[in-house]
């Protein structure tokens, strides 16, 4: 079931996230809702999509079951704040990221861990 | 030679995108830069039920709905941009990108809105989003039955303490003042709840905790004595700063930072005007900045009607 109304591909379920993250080499993943923190994310992350064609840009939805795998991915303790992102490197977790983060913050997690 | 705008617009929220409705109809060739995301504030409300005509709806999908209604006349939205340098004293405004690119146009619109203020202490950017936070809306459910600081003393502070009380066990006051500005029922409302308290005139002073926040300093103005408080998070809600600093070297602000414009949005420099939250004014709502927005489209269509 699709929960979020954005630009880029929403995630459904967690098997479908972990046969993304297997067959890409680098994946950005917003797991949040329709609220202020993650609004600006997706958008960032639909202007991104364009320019950078090595990243696989996705969202998830923070209240469906599913996105368990990330809510409760240890690199994800103690996250208090929408959206959660994770940036995944060969399958691996390379780098989460909790609340809101803007295009120059972005932009450097994107060249350090996913370039 | 490089293409030239009829107007360039900084900021792409209610006043920037109203503006950008007004112009790109108007058949200006009309280019939008906005340093944050479409909508703007619009985008921080959760329900917006004072806009007229409509009901009740998300700030996001009023923003999502001004963006189409922009774009289908023809205007240029480029959104989470980097501007690196202004040169607007000149006929011909120009900025560059932080990219490289450079853009220029006859005429300026700055709509650039304003952002939370924060408190800007020890602990500030360790603690955001591990406890700190400045949307009750996105992050209150990460506070179910925990005691939480909500620091502020106008409207948005009471109303959103007593919305946290839905979800954390107790919700402690901090602000600087001995009364409140907020309006009377707002106050109210949080004086009844049983699970609000006060503490006055003081001040945060320091967040500190692990992994996740758990205590603050707080300074009693009046005595100078600092004490510590457990808290799992703090919601801060002391006002927004405008955001003109980039552009103070050219048009004339107040002491408070705000543009300074006649009633037709001009400001103090030819063929730049100003709209929104950003300009001197009493009201900020969606409702104000909508109209600054379709006032400086116009005047700046007069503008260079006149030039041409
Ligand atoms: C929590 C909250 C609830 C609210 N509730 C309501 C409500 O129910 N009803 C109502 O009518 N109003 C409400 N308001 C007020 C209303 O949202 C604002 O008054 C209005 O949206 C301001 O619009 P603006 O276009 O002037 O500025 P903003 O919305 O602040 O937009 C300015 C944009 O410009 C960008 N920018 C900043 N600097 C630059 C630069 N140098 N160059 C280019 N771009 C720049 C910013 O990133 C931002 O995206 C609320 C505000 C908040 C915070």
């Amino acid at each position: 079931m699709k929960y979020l109304r954005t630009g880029i591909q929403e995630i459904e379920t967690a098997d479908e996230l972990q046969k993304i993250i297997s067959e890409n080499e680098n994946v950005m993943v917003c797991c949040g809702r329709m609220g202020p923190m993650c609004i600006p994310v997706y958008e960032i992350m639909e202007e991104l999509e364009e320019e950078r064609p090595g990243v696989k840009f996705y969202s998830m939805a923070f209240d469906s079951p599913e996105s368990g795998v990330i809510r409760n991915a240890p690199e994800c303790r103690g996250f208090m704040g929408l959206p959660f992102t994770m940036y995944y490197k060969n399958g691996q977790v390379a780098k989460a990221t909790t609340s809101i983060q803007d295009m120059s913050q972005i932009t450097a997690n994107l060249d350090q861990y996913l370039a | 030679m490089e293409k030239i705008y009829d107007v360039m617009i900084f900021g792409a929220g209610a006043a920037g995108l109203s503006a950008g409705i007004y112009a790109s109809r108007g058949k200006l060739d009309t280019l939008i830069l906005s340093e944050g995301v479409t909508g703007g504030q619009m985008v921080l409300t959760n329900e917006i039920a004072n806009y007229p005509g409509v009901e009740t709806v998300k700030g996001y999908e009023l923003a999502d709905s001004m963006k189409r209604q922009v774009k289908s006349f023809g205007c240029t939205l480029k959104t989470n941009v980097k501007i690196k340098e202004y040169r607007l004293s000149d006929e011909i405004k120009e900025v560059e990108l932080g990219d490289g690119r450079v853009f220029r146009a006859k005429a300026a619109i700055l709509a650039p809105g304003g952002r939370p203020r924060s408190l800007n202490i020890p602990g500030e950017k360790e603690f955001e989003g591990r406890g700190i936070s400045y949307c009750a809306t996105c992050d209150a459910d990460f506070f179910k039955d925990k005691r939480l600081v909500v620091v502020g003393g106008g409207n948005s502070a009471l109303e959103e303490a007593v919305t946290l009380t839905h979800f954390a066990s107790h919700v402690t006051i901090v602000h600087q003042f001995d009364h409140f500005q907020a309006f009377a029922h707002a106050v109210e409302e949080a004086e009844r709840n049983p699970k609000i308290s006060f503490i006055m005139e003081s001040e945060l002073r320091e967040y500190s905790g692990g992994e996740t926040l758990e205590k603050v300093k707080i300074e009693n103005l009046r005595t100078g004595e600092v004490s510590e408080l457990e808290t799992d998070g703090v919601f801060v809600f002391i006002g927004y700063i405008p955001n003109t600093e980039a552009f103070r070297d050219f048009v004339e602000t107040n002491q408070n930072g705000e543009f300074v414009v006649d009633p037709l949005m001009k400001t103090s420099l030819p063929g730049i005007y100003a709209a929104g939250d950003c300009v001197a004014k009493r009201y900020r709502q969606v409702t104000t900045s909508v109209s600054d927005g379709t006032i400086a489209a116009l005047s700046a269509t007069e503008y260079i009607r006149t030039k041409n």
